[in-house]
């Protein structure tokens, strides 16, 4: 099935997000928005949720700090508890200051990266991904807005976009593939 | 957005008034342009050390560690010092990426990209030392807890050793990730603006298919946010480790609590100290003073000040411990012929005047803000912070509890050529680096130009906080219809101007114009369709069936023609077709024009 989108590029930021503003007050569905860089406050306009990649990355480190401590307490308690310039290797908590550095490091790797992988994977984002954006000014100095047309009245709707400002506007037939 | 209050005070970060689009080109200049002779004459020097230094390190390798000047005395000296010197450069990266974003700092987005570079450039460096220094290092990973055959032997999590392999591999892989995820839109806008197919192919593989989407942004600066946060404990704790291999030693004069915190001064002392030296000289050859602007130096050089005081009072504290404990070994080291009249009296004096007098020199408003004084004040401290290493090692293990091993330590030139090669190795990194990577973070730029650059300054200050630069644009519904809209206002039917513009077309008469449609030509070119193809004028925006059919009576077929439009062009086009005045320039048909035709 063929949808009709309506994409209309804004040579500024803040007309851009005026321009949100306004098509969101008029019950427009905004699909997409690409922009060169990021602007404040335009996911809360375009009403986008709060990302989670701050809890995601609380959780891998607690991973980390847990990897970190089984490993140790395995090799050096459990495994070989050897007497190492007199280190107390009885139990975990007698020679945990030592542990200390490596504990801190591997929940910082384990919180860094795999949230930065979590990251790659939800904006599906990788080597070989070929690059998404409609206009390639996006990633210049063009702000492009992408409005559904949906059952709404073209004329109607185009007429609405200059009137919020952007600069040029095409109407876009994809074939339907999501 | 320059509708907001921004204290008057604060001096413009950006430069002349650019716009958005001038960063992209500026930023991407040196990628898309050619290197020049400076660039290839120091790049090949920085390739020779850099390959003698190879040859040192495969010498001494195959040879045995006996060619470099240790002795049983002094079984650390330039392979520690030189490890110690290259992660502690890093650091300052990482403290510009990651502190600086915690405190909102502006003005680190236009060294930031950089002082990262220099980070992963610096470790890689560092790293070699390690590796280098151990007497087999075909065993090196046994440094790894692998399960193995030897009934899985285990490391020892005891040794600072062992926790630098942790830390030093944590450093330098966040800090790559980190690079990499702020790379991705800058990469993505050297992809998008690139006229070679090649680099079009490379940076699209680099970029990740980074497209700009608003999802992408909110999660990149919260991940940014998150690694910044994860950043500066880790930057913290990794000289801190690094500090741990000598202050957990039982050495006179290592055995010290001061050391984490000392070293971490240092480290970001000495690391903004290569900083400056680096862009002081990239702002020049990349031509990038409007972004790096005297203001970024003078900040820098207040921290360079800060950190500098911190380390200043960092060795008074451990002269004053080593009187103060009353343990001899300690005064002694300290005090006597340990360090300030002993034989490496002058690496003691290099270091106090390096790191302690000549610094001072920035308290002075006209020197921190003058361009070579700092040059010359960042040289001194890479050599302070140098010896200040050495000092620290050699001195300390030289004169170590009996007298009957007191030694000497003199370097031989493999120790030197090592050194050499890893200076070499860094600014071949360096210099590529300049060469193929956005050197800002042209992203990050943009979201402060309207509150620091220089032209949107003038306008707050012309018209006070709340004038917005952007042209008013009224409320849907608008008053007088589209008309009341700049950049609509054009538009006199509501939609798809092509159509309804095309539609009233009449055939050009190509007599009556005949001089002007030759000047035009004269302008952007003649088509020959003997050696020509002539392109589909349709793709571009703003030319319908019947606008195509006038430019070619025109004797327009190309692209390239269109591409060579300006303003003197427009002005030609619209008297010869006078239906609709200024549209070719409205819609940006030369550009447009310019873009199919780099697609070809």
């Amino acid at each position: 099935m063929a949808t009709n989108k309506i994409h209309a590029i804004y040579t500024d930021d803040d007309l851009l997000l005026h321009a949100v503003k306004q098509t969101r007050a008029e019950n427009y569905h905004i699909s997409e928005v690409y922009t060169p860089f990021p602007v404040h406050g335009l996911d809360a306009a375009v009403g986008l949720a709060p990302t989670r990649m701050a809890i995601t990355s609380f959780l891998y480190g607690l991973v980390g700090l847990a990897v970190a401590i089984w490993m140790m307490n395995y090799m050096m308690i459990m495994d070989w508890p050897q007497n190492i310039g007199g280190k107390p290797s009885f139990t975990f908590s007698q020679n945990m200051p030592t542990f200390i550095p490596i504990m801190f490091e591997m929940t910082v790797f384990f919180a860094g990266h795999l949230m930065v992988i979590t990251f790659y994977m939800r904006s599906r984002l990788w080597p070989f991904k070929k690059a998404e954006n409609p206009d390639l000014r996006t990633t210049d100095d063009r702000f492009l807005m992408e409005v559904d047309v949906e059952n709404h009245d073209i004329e109607m709707l185009t007429k609405f976009l200059y009137d919020t400002g952007a600069s040029e506007i095409s109407l876009i037939q994809t074939e339907q593939n999501h | 957005m320059s509708s907001h209050y921004e204290a008057p005070i604060r001096e413009p970060l950006v430069l002349g008034e650019k716009s958005y689009h001038d960063i992209s080109v500026d930023i991407a200049a040196p990628v898309l342009g050619k290197a020049n002779k400076s660039w290839w004459i120091v790049f090949t020097i920085a390739l020779i050390a850099f390959l003698w230094g190879l040859g040192c390190i495969i010498y001494t390798v195959s040879t045995g560690i006996g060619v470099w000047g240790l002795n049983k005395t002094i079984g650390w000296a330039w392979d520690i010092t030189n490890f110690v010197w290259w992660v502690g450069i890093g650091h300052a990266g990482t403290l510009i990426s990651a502190v600086l974003l915690l405190f909102r700092q502006k003005w680190r987005m236009a060294v930031n990209r950089s002082a990262e570079a220099m980070t992963i450039f610096a470790v890689v460096q560092a790293g070699l030392f390690p590796i280098i220094h151990m007497g087999r290092p075909w065993l090196a990973y046994w440094v790894l807890p692998l399960p193995n055959q030897f009934g899985s032997l285990w490391v020892n999590f005891n040794s600072p050793l062992l926790w630098d392999v942790f830390a030093i591999s944590t450093y330098l892989s966040i800090s790559l990730v980190f690079w990499w995820t702020g790379l991705l839109p800058d990469f993505a806008m050297i992809r998008d603006r690139t006229k070679s197919p090649f680099q079009k192919k490379i940076y699209g593989i680099l970029s990740f298919g980074w497209s700009g989407r608003v999802k992408d942004w909110q999660r990149f600066e919260e991940v940014s946010l998150v690694l910044a946060g994860l950043a500066t404990p880790l930057v913290l704790s990794v000289h801190t480790i690094v500090s741990f291999d000598f202050a957990t030693s039982v050495v006179p004069g290592w055995h010290s609590t001061i050391y984490p915190p000392y070293f971490v001064a240092g480290a970001i002392f000495s690391g903004f100290a290569m900083v400056q030296t680096l862009l002081i000289i990239m702002r020049k050859v990349s031509h990038l003073e409007d972004y790096i602007t005297v203001l970024h130096i003078e900040y820098m050089n207040k921290v360079i000040i800060l950190t500098g005081g911190i380390v200043a009072v960092a060795y008074l504290i451990e002269y004053f411990i080593g009187w103060y404990s009353g343990v001899p070994y300690e005064n002694y080291t300290y005090l006597s012929f340990g360090a300030a009249t002993g034989p490496y009296w002058w690496a003691f004096w290099a270091l106090i005047i390096c790191n302690m007098v000549v610094p001072l020199s920035l308290w002075v408003k006209s020197l921190r803000r003058n361009i070579r004084w700092t040059f010359f004040v960042a040289l001194i401290i890479n050599i302070g912070m140098w010896f200040e290493r050495f000092d620290i090692i050699v001195v300390d293990l030289s004169k170590d509890r009996l007298t009957s091993s007191w030694a000497m330590f003199q370097p031989t030139f493999v120790d030197i050529g090592t050194f050499m090669g890893t200076i070499g190795f860094f600014f071949v990194l360096f210099l590529l680096y300049a060469r193929t990577f956005p050197v800002i973070a042209q992203a990050e730029v943009k979201t402060i130009l309207k509150t620091s650059g220089a032209g949107f300054k003038r306008l707050r200050a012309e018209h006070g906080d709340n004038v917005s630069h952007v042209q008013e644009v009224e409320e849907y519904p608008a008053a007088f219809g589209p008309s009341a809209n700049v950049q609509g206002k054009h538009f006199v039917n509501s939609f798809d101007p092509d159509e309804n513009d095309d539609a009233e077309v009449l055939p050009l008469d190509v007599e009556k114009h005949r001089h002007n449609i030759n000047r035009l030509l004269a302008l952007v070119g003649t088509f020959d369709p003997a050696v020509q193809a002539q392109d589909d004028l349709q793709k571009i925006k703003g030319i319908g069936p019947l606008m195509e059919q006038k430019l070619h009576q025109m004797g327009i077929f190309t692209f390239d023609q269109i591409s060579r439009m300006g303003e003197e062009e427009y002005a030609l086009l619209d008297e010869i077709i006078s239906e609709f005045p200024g549209k070719a320039r409205r819609d940006d048909w030369a550009g447009q024009a310019l873009m199919f035709k780099n697609e070809k």
